[in-house]
């Protein structure tokens, strides 16, 4: 447990959270290794968990008949995947397809909302890293739709 | 007084070889993508160098068709070969592009501005480019390599629409393979048997090995991709006086007489191409400026 | 160490002899004419060619030619054309190439001014004419097509005794009275049973010349009466506009939506800066033989009105025609000061006079100068 809070504390998503909400936080985590080609979730299906990746890389995908998998974007080392477990209907909307063997920390959605509602100040500060994170995704988004390299 | 100074004006200027081309043959055409290619050229005087500093760039005139500026993509420690990179988009360009060994050029240049290689020695240099704006940073990226031991860490971040836009393919895996430069190439697409990075190349920057006080970052790509790319640095930490981009504008002269590349009260073409981000802040978002 | 000149007097009766004077030194005589109803600049031959008895009456979009009731040779201001005509070419070969095998050789233009007199230029077209010069020949690059133009050339400059119904050359601080950049200055009075001219040479050159004509010493009333009538055209503007901080208040409002104001009247028609005696951009276009043989490439003159002037592949920097007027008028009263170092505006009132549609620089100035601020309503 002492090992898990050490690696929770060194991931850049946790990064100026204080020791006393990181130790909170821990008692959800559990650690994850998935190998290539697996899929670590698929839409659709029941969102309880997000992840911090420690190590390795994975894609998040859709599939669309007859185009097959379509990449929307890597995730590896330092990142944070789904944050579907926020809100309901606690669904994840997107595939994420391991592309590596990647060692991962998984946070049990229940048990962080039971928390949360305990400790609204450590909610809070989760939920402004998780803002944080959706917002770059949001603005990476918009950019990728802006097709920025012409007009082919 | 006054003639004296008339006089060592008159020295500085360059009153014929700024609106004549001068022709230059073509050694070859390199297809770099399906729709950009290369131009390798030199001149007509074997002896003769064509010397550049990282970022500037050449009007370069097709027999009879037009003029284009295109920035210059060769080893300036390799001033024998003119190397120009650019897409097949315009009249000019796609002439250009079917010309062959030995044909000529015409070739007015070098103007506008440099990267600032020298300001980054001692420090870490991020490389950031989008799509074609690779081309005008990779002078850079060989003199950086060039001189190697003058620059903490260097860093290029390279993101294309699709693998197949991806520019100097088998350059990039050769620097890819050296361990005194970091790449990391993404696409805004994946497709076929792409296993690299997907994402817009702003997605690099938070990961990026740099260390943000102690860095000077270059920018070049399509103006959207470069603001996203400043607010990316931005978050980091890194201040707009050590961030430089490069604009590009319509341009008849390329010396700062035709008025064409105004952009508030620069003129691209001589105050330019690259700018400090500071001093064009105020410009870069403006619409339509 | 600058030198004074004493002022002379020429009587109308003796003006031809500059002419002549001038003709006979080899230059070519240009000069304001009337044509097709307006004042014109040509070449002219008599002082019979200028406008004599003529006066323009001048507002926006509006230009006519009346009677002067008095013989006047330069009782008009300035016509639609500048004398950027004759220096920075409307159209003119930068060069020509000629095939060779694969390769071509070049050949530059040889273009240069032969000697010519430029007669009856006024305090506003000085101040252009300096303007080009610092513009074309005094940056890191030059222009040298128009710096050959400009050699040879001999100014007969005109104090303005009358202001045009568009003119503030007085808030732009060209005019009326010229300052400098002429070899001699004539100041023009009819009255009392008199028509003189009182010359004053600003050059070594001009003050040569002055000699070899008949003229009379001029008395200190003469003078004085010059004086005051150039003092009173000051205060006869029929425009001003305030440059106080006029560089900073524009770029203050670059965003604001009066721009979309102007340009729901403005037709992007470009005539501004056709007859602007400061604007200076080119394009160029490149040409070849029906064969092949020969190649040229022409320069003429461009206006940022048009949607090309910004085109890069893609589309144009400035669809809108609000940016287009506002690059205009951005560089004329603000940019230019940071390019240049001076105004791109000499308060001639062309652009308001032959403006289709009447937009007055000095009046959008004026409404800007309300609205430094972007009024932001807060819901």
């Amino acid at each position: 447990m002492e090992n898990l809070e050490r690696i929770i504390t060194d991931h850049p998503f946790v990064k100026g959270l204080p020791p006393e909400h990181i130790r909170l936080i821990v008692g959800c985590a559990a650690n994850v290794v998935c190998k290539e080609g697996e899929f670590l979730f698929r839409e659709g299906e029941p969102a309880d968990k997000f992840y911090l990746i420690r190590q390795g890389r994975l894609m998040i995908e859709s599939h669309i008949p007859h185009r097959g998998a379509i990449s929307i974007q890597t995730l590896g080392e330092g990142d944070l995947v789904g944050w579907s477990w926020l809100l309901p209907p606690y669904r994840f909307h997107f595939d994420a397809r391991i592309c590596e063997t990647t060692r991962l920390i998984g946070f049990d959605g229940k048990c962080l909302r039971e928390k949360f509602d305990k400790d609204p100040v450590l909610g809070y500060e989760i939920m402004k890293k998780f803002a944080s994170v959706m917002a770059d995704c949001l603005d990476a988004t918009r950019l990728q739709m802006l097709e920025v390299y012409g007009d082919h | 007084m006054a003639t004296t100074k008339t006089k060592a004006a008159a020295e500085h200027t360059c009153t014929c070889d700024a609106m004549a081309v001068r022709p230059y043959r073509i050694q070859r055409v390199l297809t770099e993508t399906y729709d950009t290619f290369s131009v390798e050229l030199t001149p007509e005087d074997p002896h003769a160098g064509f010397h550049f500093l990282p970022g500037q760039f050449n009007m370069l005139y097709v027999y009879g068709v037009g003029e284009v500026p295109i920035s210059i993509s060769g080893d300036p420690a390799k001033p024998k070969t003119l190397v120009h990179t650019t897409r097949a988009v315009g009249t000019v360009t796609k002439r250009m592009q079917k010309l062959k060994t030995g044909d000529a050029v015409g070739v007015r240049g070098p103007y506008g501005t440099a990267w600032p290689v020298a300001e980054g020695v001692g420090k870490d240099v991020v490389v950031v480019c989008g799509g074609i704006g690779l081309a005008p940073l990779r002078p850079v990226i060989y003199h950086l390599l060039n001189n190697r031991a003058q620059y903490g860490k260097v860093v290029l971040l390279y993101g294309a629409r699709t693998p197949m836009d991806i520019l100097y393919w088998k350059m990039l895996e050769k620097w890819r393979s050296r361990f005194d430069i970091e790449v990391h190439i993404t696409v805004d697409r994946g497709a076929g048997d792409w296993m690299g990075n997907v994402g817009v190349v702003t997605n690099l920057i938070p990961k990026a090995p740099f260390d943000p006080v102690n860095t000077v970052a270059m920018v070049c790509g399509p103006e959207i991709m470069m603001r996203f790319t400043a607010l990316a640095l931005a978050k980091r930490g890194v201040q707009d006086e050590q961030i430089y981009v490069s604009m590009e504008r319509n341009m008849k002269c390329g010396i700062g007489l035709c008025g064409h590349c105004q952009m508030g009260p620069l003129f691209v073409c001589k105050d330019g191409p690259v700018f400090r981000l500071d001093l064009i802040k105020p410009l870069f978002t403006k619409r339509e400026i | 160490m600058e030198k004074t000149y004493q002022p002379r007097v020429i009587e109308r009766d003796n003006l031809q002899a500059l002419f002549d004077a001038l003709s006979k030194s080899g230059h070519q005589l240009l000069g304001p004419t009337v044509r097709n109803n307006a004042v014109v600049l040509d070449e002219i031959g008599t002082v019979e060619d200028l406008p004599i008895g003529v006066v323009d009456q001048q507002d926006g979009g509006n230009y006519r030619l009346t009677d002067a009731g008095a013989p006047t040779c330069f009782g008009h201001v300035v016509g639609p054309q500048s004398w950027k005509k004759y220096f920075h070419l409307p159209k003119v070969t930068l060069w020509t190439a000629t095939r060779d095998g694969k390769s071509f050789a070049v050949e530059e233009s040889a273009e240069h001014g032969q000697k010519r007199a430029l007669i009856g230029v006024r305090a506003c077209d000085l101040a252009a004419l300096d303007i080009h010069d610092k513009v074309l020949t005094a940056g890191p690059y030059e222009d040298s097509i128009y710096r050959r133009m400009r050699q040879n050339v001999f100014v007969v400059a005109v104090n303005c005794t009358r202001a045009g119904g568009t003119c503030f050359c007085s808030s732009m601080g060209t005019g009326p009275k010229a300052a400098s950049g002429y070899d001699l200055v004539l100041t023009e009075l009819v009255g009392n049973g008199r028509h003189i001219f009182i010359a004053e040479p600003g050059s070594k050159a001009g003050a040569k010349l002055l000699e070899q004509l008949p003229t009379q010493s001029c008395s200190g009333d003469d003078l004085a009466t010059a004086t005051a009538a150039i003092d009173r055209v000051t205060g006869q503007m029929g425009r001003e506009l305030n440059t106080d901080g006029l560089k900073d208040r524009m770029y203050k409002v670059v965003e604001h939506p009066h721009w979309e104001e102007i340009a729901a009247r403005c037709l992007t028609c470009g005539n501004c800066t056709l007859v602007c005696p400061t604007c200076f951009c080119t394009t160029v276009e490149d040409w070849t033989s029906l064969g092949g043989a020969t190649a040229e490439r022409v320069r003429r003159w461009d206006s940022c009105f048009t949607v090309d002037f910004s085109y890069i592949h893609g589309g144009s920097i400035r669809p809108s025609a609000a940016a287009r007027y506002r690059q205009w008028m951005m560089h004329k009263l603000a940019s230019w000061q940071d390019q240049f170092g001076m105004s791109g505006c000499v308060g001639c009132g062309r652009c308001i006079t032959w403006c289709p549609v009447g937009i007055d620089i000095t009046a959008e100035a004026a409404t800007f100068a309300g609205k430094t601020q972007i009024a932001r309503v807060e819901a």
